[in-house]
């Protein structure tokens, strides 16, 4: 008689076509190991046997693996059209293995490759669907904010005022702490370059149209994306999550009324009024740099500024930053209400939400800057 | 109560449990048998999940013990905490799932992070767990595509992955049609028959507790504490207690106790 097959926790005795598969040790689920499998499946699959017998006395704690084990040696009997056996196994472990049915579920269909040229269409379309979704909302919320003003639509006047709040005062730190810095930095800057010139002097005029026309705008807008931005995406995204949204919905209130409209109008209104007060601050940081650092005379240097700074310089300044505020809102709000339902979802809507936001308010800055000088602005 | 021959699995002795100054559930005391399937059952906003919450290591008591064996659980050091952690095996309500994994993946991860088991075994061991809790299809779907009971199964699956000693569920039958309800039941049933794990389960649905409970506490909302101790169907049948009893027949109570003021945590 050959040798017994074996393997951890089992010896396989065979007698007059038969199988006894005596189960020993402990069965817990570390110790699974579908490679130790393969003999017995082998062997199954080979012999000519009848049936397959267990014998289970000193089978110590049972665990998933002798689940594993089982399962699979009962579906390649079946195949193999051997008897299986389960008497000889105990009562609670015949009892699990009735929850394992002995037809395994299909396999799911492999998924077809995609090709590039269908990746790239599928963006395109994509893409192009949400430019138009996005031109949609646009066109809605100016029809809405007519609404609103007669007084309309569906907000409420305490969720614009705290929007308001959020979006402004909420703001006044980070924005006077960045503009102050970079208006001394361009000081400090333009300061070396103007020096060799012996034109010190004019350093008042750099930073005070650049910080009108330019950096104000620019640098509220890039933080308000990063801060308020995210932050209306994340907002919204969540409430699709929890299902708010639909809950909305269906009692008749638009979420683009409810949510979108109050933020839009809020960092609309806020934006050119955090624009001025960036751009105060910005020339403040210039002031102190070119007042202790560069030995210009504070009369000298307010003097020079008011100078430069044309009401036109100031006006493009605001209309800049109001096109960049509502950008910033309905672009997050969007991002929001297209988000997926998981936590994962609400994190990507942020993300994107605070990248679509600052690229798209160089890009406008761009255009801008392109129209005024065609215009001669 | 007659002393046990054996030591109990779990050892409660006059567990309080609070949020801040709101205290929800103090003096609560129970023993749970090792392989007996373990109600805590009560109203909504008795401080059921509450009192769970301590006996899994979520939230510190205000006071009293919560024993596994020989060993006090909130009194051991963090490791050792962790180490008793690992025979816990967690169904939350409504399964929480992470949501940015498919539901094999949420199977998966326990294993991955805390066995040495390799990729394949692992990759069998998921299936033959989901298999197990009746998941057919659905397996690499997201969290978010599949149904509140499919949802359900996974989070028990997740809560198998480690082949735990202890299994918690929180409302495992919430959400349940009556049969899915029963099947859910008999699963769990068959699990404690199949592994001989310890089921402590937190619910207020009377089929399954008078079905598959072997023994309960019953946390009272107003007087915040245990107010008795049994069988389920001993409970029903012989409590003087007219709050058990009203719960366990789900009658109206003759009596009407003064409704308590509105629950702002939503417990459950």
């Amino acid at each position: 008689m050959p040798e017994a097959p074996s393997g951890r926790g089992w010896v396989a005795q065979v007698r007059d076509g038969e199988v006894l598969l005596v189960l020993s040790q402990n069965w817990t689920e570390t110790e699974f190991d579908p490679a130790a499998l393969a003999p017995m499946l082998t062997l199954l699959e080979q012999s000519r046997w009848k049936t397959i017998r267990f014998e289970s006395s000193q089978l110590g704690r049972v665990g998933s693996s002798l689940l594993a084990f089982l399962d699979s040696i009962r579906s390649t009997a079946l195949r193999q059209n051997i008897g299986f056996d389960e008497a000889g196994l105990p009562g609670s472990t015949r009892h699990l293995m009735r929850l394992l049915p002995t037809r395994s579920p299909a396999a799911a269909a492999p998924r077809r490759p995609v090709s590039l040229r269908e990746r790239i269409g599928s963006w395109v379309i994509a893409s192009g669907g949400e430019w138009f979704a996005v031109t949609a909302l646009v066109g809605q919320i100016i029809l809405r904010s007519g609404a609103a003003l007669r007084g309309r639509a569906s907000l409420r006047k305490l969720d614009v005022l705290a929007c308001l709040s959020e979006a402004g005062a909420g703001a006044l730190p980070v924005v006077a702490l960045v503009n102050l810095l970079v208006g001394g930095i361009i000081a400090f800057v333009g300061s070396v370059e103007l020096r060799r010139f012996g034109a010190d002097i004019y350093i008042a005029n750099l930073v005070g149209v650049a910080e009108i026309r330019e950096l104000a705008p620019i640098m509220t807008a890039i933080v308000m994306s990063g801060r308020t931005g995210s932050a209306y995406a994340a907002q919204i995204a969540t409430m699709q999550g929890t299902e708010e949204l639909d809950a909305l919905r269906v009692i008749g209130i638009s979420p683009d009324d409810y949510l979108v409209l109050p933020r839009v109008a809020a960092l609309s209104i806020m934006m050119p009024l955090l624009n001025l007060y960036a751009a105060a601050i910005g020339i403040l940081g210039g002031f102190c740099i070119a007042i202790l650092m560069l030995n210009l005379s504070p009369a000298v240097f307010v003097a020079q500024v008011e100078d430069a700074v044309t009401i036109p310089e100031v006006l493009f300044g605001i209309v800049k930053s109001l096109a960049f505020g509502a950008w910033v809102a309905i672009s997050s709000c969007r991002i929001g209400l297209r988000a997926g339902r998981s936590a994962s979802d609400v994190g990507r809507a942020a993300t994107t939400a605070s990248v679509n936001g600052i690229v798209g308010v160089i890009l406008i800055d761009a255009i801008f800057a392109v129209c005024a000088n065609a215009l001669g602005l | 109560m007659v002393a046990a021959p054996v030591k109990p699995k779990i050892r409660v002795r006059d567990l309080s449990v609070s949020y801040g100054t709101d205290v929800i559930q103090q003096g609560v005391s129970f023993d749970v048998r090792e392989s007996s399937i373990f109600a805590v059952m009560g109203a909504s906003g008795s401080g059921k999940s509450t009192i769970l919450r301590a006996m899994t290591g979520l939230l510190r008591p205000s006071a009293g013990t919560v024993c596994y064996g020989d060993l006090d659980y909130w009194s051991s050091t963090d490791a050792r905490r962790e180490q008793i952690g690992r025979s816990f095996g967690v169904l939350f309500q409504g399964g929480a799932l992470w949501s940015s994994m498919t539901a094999a993946e949420n199977v998966a991860l326990p294993m991955q992070m805390f066995t040495k088991l390799t990729a394949p075994a692992i990759a069998a061991l998921v299936q033959l767990k989901l298999t197990m809790v009746g998941l057919q299809t659905g397996r690499d779907g997201m969290p978010s595509t599949l149904s509140g009971g499919m949802r359900q199964r996974v989070g028990l699956a997740r809560a198998l992955a480690l082949d735990p000693e202890i299994l918690f569920l929180d409302e495992p039958s919430a959400g349940l049609d009556p049969p899915s309800s029963k099947r859910f039941d008999d699963l769990i049933r068959d699990l404690r028959d199949g592994f001989g794990v310890t089921v402590v389960m937190v619910s207020h649905e009377l089929p399954s507790l008078l079905d598959i409970c072997d023994d309960a506490v019953f946390l009272d909302a107003d007087r915040k504490t245990a107010t008795a101790h049994g069988a389920p169907a001993t409970l029903r049948d012989h409590s003087s207690d007219p709050v058990v009893h009203a719960f366990m027949t789900r009658a109206i109570p003759i009596a009407p106790t003064v409704a308590p003021t509105g629950d702002p945590h939503g417990r459950g």
